[in-house]
C-alpha cells in the first residue's frame, strides 16, 4: 500500500466540516507556519520538497514561488486553478468537494508564504455546487479563525474567495484563467510579461493547481526534506491519477510517484485490469493532450525497461516513444477502441475549446477535425493522413498559448503508432464507417 | 433574438448576493464580478440570458452591455435562446465516448422527443445540449443538470430514474441565496 498524504482522512464521515477536519490534524499547517516561521522559511521548504506543479506542466513550485516579484506597497495575489477540464482529469473536482478544507488550509499556508492578503480560487462553472461545498467551509474557516483579519493573532490578513468561471477549458491555462477573473473573455496573454510580475489586475500573482496547493500542508508539517524521500528522483511525493475509460475500476488513486504503470493498471488495488476481460490496446496517461501511446510502449519503454508513473519514466523517448505524466487523467482503452474515432473526438474537443485568437490553432484545429471525421466516416484519402500530422506541426510552437500543442500531439501521436489504423480506414472505407468498426491488428511500433 | 416585454428585474435575495460577491474584488474592479453575476441571472431568469437579462447585468455592473455580450457568448455555460425547465447538459468528450456517451446521447433524443441543440421538447421539459468534459470521466457517461451531476447513465434503468426525478420536480430547487423552501418568486420553472 503507497502512503496516501492528500487523501488519507478522504472517506471519513463530517470531513469536509471544520470540527472533523480540525480533529484530525487539520489547519495544523497554518498554526506552523504563521507561528513559528517566516514567509521565506514556507517557500524554502517548498522547495526542498521537490514538488512539482500537478496541473500538467510539472514545474517545480517551490521555484515558481520564488519568481514572484515583491515591490513594496503593491497586493500581490494567489490564485488557485480549480478549472480542471482536461478529458481524463477529474482529480480536483473529488478532492475539493470531499475535503474542502485541506484547499483551503493550503490556501492559507501558501498565501502567507507568499505574502498574499487576497486569495482567489478560480473554479469552472461547471462545479458550481462544489463551489457552495467551498464557500461553507471557507465560512467556518472565517468563524475561527484562520480567515480574515488577525490570523491567530498573528497580524496576518487573508480573505479568500471563490469565483466560477462559465465553461471555457482554456481558462485553465493560466493567463487566460486571470483575464477570465478579470470579467472578461478567456482570451490567453501575451508572455512576457509573466503572472509572477504582472498577473491579476497587473498585480504579482502565483497560479498553482488545487492539488499542488492540497500538498503544502503536509510539506510545512512534515518538512519538505521528508516529503522530497518519497518518489523516485526528480519526481517526489504523491500524485493523485484520475483513471478511466476501459478499467475495471476507474476512480481516483493517490499513488506514490514511481509505482510501475502495469502495477497500476492491473494490481486490485489500484484499477483492476481491463474491463470484460479484454486486452489494453492504448493509453493516454495524463490528460487527453498528451501523446497516446499503444500497450506496449506505455507498459514498458523502448529499452524494455519498466515504465514508471513518474514525469521523467513517463517522458523517456521523447514523444517518439514517450509521452508526460501531465495532469495524471489516465484514459485507458481496450481492444475495441477505434483510435481514429478517439483522436477525431479529441480533436473536436480541441476545435471546440480554442478561444480563436491566433490563426493556426482556430483554423488547424478545425480543419484536423474535419480531415479525421472524414477519415472516421469513410470519405478520406491517403494523402490525408501526412495532411494531419502536416497540419498538427505548424500549429505546434505557433500560438500564444499551449493549446495549439495540446491539440496537436495527440493527433500527431495517433498517426505516429498507430498510421496502420488510418489508411485501413482509407483502403476499407465503406467497413470502417459503419457505427462500431475497428482495426483489430495489434500497433505497429516506430 | 427573443425579447422580454417587461425589464426585468433581479429578485431582493440575488440582489443581496450580487451585493455580496461585489466585496470579493476591489472596488474598481467591479467587472470582475460578471461571471458569477451571469449565473445568477441565468438561474434567476428561466435558464437563459436574454439581451434584456444582460443589459441589466451591465447596469447592476455598471459597465458597457458589450462587455457582457462578449463574454456571454464566449463561455458555453450561458444560453442565449430560451430552454425548457431543464437543461441536460451531455458530455460526449474521449472517456464519456469509450463508456457509451454516444448510445445514451440518442436514448435521450428517443424519450425526450428533443434534439440535440435544437429547441426543448414538447413538453418544454427538456432541452439538450452536448457539452465538452464535466470532469467526471471515471464515472461516465454523465449529464449534468444545474447543479447536479447524474453519472454512470449506461443503463436504461439508470436513465429513466433521472428522467422521473426531473419529470417529478415540481418547483426546481431553491438556491443558495435564496430563501429554501420557497418556490421560485418569478416561476421560471
Amino acid at each position: 500500500m503507497g502512503r496516501k498524504l492528500l487523501t488519507e482522512h478522504i472517506n471519513v464521515e463530517g470531513i469536509d466540516t471544520f470540527e472533523v477536519y480540525r480533529k484530525h490534524g487539520g489547519y495544523r499547517s497554518v498554526e506552523k507556519a504563521i507561528k513559528t516561521m517566516t514567509p521565506d522559511e514556507v517557500v524554502e521548504e517548498v522547495k526542498k520538497s521537490g514538488l512539482r506543479g500537478r496541473g500538467g506542466a510539472g514545474f517545480p513550485t517551490g521555484m515558481k514561488w520564488s519568481f514572484l516579484a515583491k515591490p513594496e506597497g503593491v497586493p500581490r495575489y494567489l490564485v488557485c486553478n480549480a478549472d480542471e477540464s482536461e478529458p481524463g482529469t477529474f482529480k480536483d473536482r473529488q478532492l475539493m468537494s470531499k475535503l474542502p478544507h485541506l484547499l483551503i488550509e493550503g490556501m492559507i499556508t501558501s498565501s502567507y508564504a507568499l505574502g498574499a492578503n487576497t486569495s482567489y480560487i478560480y473554479i469552472r462553472g461547471e462545479l458550481l455546487y462544489v463551489l457552495r461545498i467551498l464557500e461553507k467551509a471557507i465560512a467556518e474557516a472565517y468563524a475561527n479563525g484562520f480567515l480574515g483579519k488577525n490570523i491567530l493573532g498573528s497580524g496576518y490578513d487573508l480573505d479568500l474567495h471563490v469565483h466560477p468561471g462559465g465553461g471555457a477549458y482554456i481558462c485553465g491555462e493560466e493567463t487566460a484563467l486571470l483575464e477570465s477573473l478579470e470579467g472578461k473573455r478567456g482570451n490567453p496573454r501575451n508572455k512576457p510579461p509573466f503572472p509572477a510580475v504582472q498577473g491579476l489586475y497587473a498585480r504579482p500573482t502565483v497560479v498553482n493547481n488545487v492539488e499542488s496547493i492540497a500538498a503544502v500542508p503536509v510539506i510545512v508539517n512534515e518538512g519538505g526534506d521528508e516529503y522530497a524521500k518519497i518518489g523516485v528522483g526528480r519526481s517526489t511525493g504523491t500524485k493523485l491519477i484520475s483513471a478511466c475509460g476501459h478499467l475495471n475500476k476507474p476512480g481516483i488513486y493517490e499513488i506514490e510517484l514511481g509505482l510501475p504503470v502495469e502495477e497500476f493498471i492491473y494490481s486490485d488495488e489500484y484499477c483492476g485490469g481491463i474491463w470484460k476481460g479484454r486486452e489494453l490496446k492504448a493509453v493516454v496517461a495524463g490528460g487527453s493532450s498528451v501523446p497516446i501511446l499503444p500497450k506496449e510502449l506505455i507498459l514498458k519503454t523502448a529499452a524494455g525497461e519498466n515504465r514508471l508513473m513518474t514525469y521523467e519514466s513517463l517522458s523517456d523517448g521523447g514523444f517518439v516513444t514517450g509521452t508526460m505524466l501531465g495532469s495524471g487523467g489516465f484514459i485507458a482503452m481496450d481492444e475495441t477502441t477505434c483510435i481514429v474515432r478517439n483522436t477525431w473526438n479529441f480533436s473536436r474537443f480541441y476545435h471546440h475549446e480554442s478561444c480563436g485568437q491566433c490563426s493556426p490553432c482556430r483554423e488547424g484545429t478545425g480543419w484536423m477535425e474535419k480531415v479525421l471525421h472524414r477519415l472516421e466516416h469513410g470519405h478520406g484519402h491517403m494523402e490525408d493522413i501526412d495532411l494531419l500530422v502536416s497540419v498538427a506541426k505548424q500549429i505546434e510552437g505557433n500560438t500564444i498559448c499551449p493549446l495549439g500543442e495540446a491539440a496537436a500531439w495527440p493527433v500527431a501521436a495517433a498517426v505516429r503508432h498507430f498510421r496502420h489504423e488510418f489508411e485501413w480506414h482509407v483502403t476499407h472505407a465503406k467497413e470502417a464507417a459503419q457505427p462500431g468498426a475497428v482495426y483489430r491488428a495489434n500497433a505497429v511500433l516506430v | 433574438m427573443e425579447t422580454t416585454a417587461v425589464k426585468p428585474q433581479f429578485s431582493e435575495a440575488a440582489q443581496a448576493e450580487i451585493k455580496r460577491l461585489l466585496t470579493h474584488y476591489p472596488d474598481e474592479r467591479r467587472k470582475s464580478a460578471l461571471l458569477p453575476v451571469l449565473h445568477i441571472a441565468q438561474a434567476e431568469f428561466g435558464g437563459w440570458v436574454s439581451p434584456e437579462v444582460q443589459n441589466l447585468v451591465a447596469e447592476v455592473l455598471d459597465i458597457k452591455p458589450i462587455e457582457v455580450y462578449e463574454v456571454s457568448s464566449f463561455y458555453t455555460m450561458f444560453n442565449l435562446k430560451p430552454v425548457g425547465k431543464h437543461v441536460l447538459e451531455i458530455c460526449r468528450t474521449g472517456p464519456c465516448m469509450l463508456r457509451g456517451s454516444d448510445e445514451l446521447t440518442a436514448h435521450l433524443e428517443r424519450i425526450t422527443g428533443a434534439k440535440v441543440g435544437g429547441p426543448a421538447s414538447a413538453d418544454g421539459l427538456f432541452t439538450l445540449k452536448k457539452v465538452e468534459c464535466l470532469a467526471a470521466c471515471g464515472f461516465a457517461p454523465i449529464v449534468q443538470v444545474r447543479e447536479k451531476y447524474y453519472e454512470q447513465l449506461d443503463t436504461p434503468d439508470a436513465v429513466d430514474a433521472m428522467l422521473s426525478e426531473l419529470r417529478n420536480q415540481v418547483h426546481r430547487p431553491a438556491l443558495p441565496w435564496e430563501e429554501t423552501g420557497l418556490p421560485n418568486a418569478l416561476a421560471n420553472n
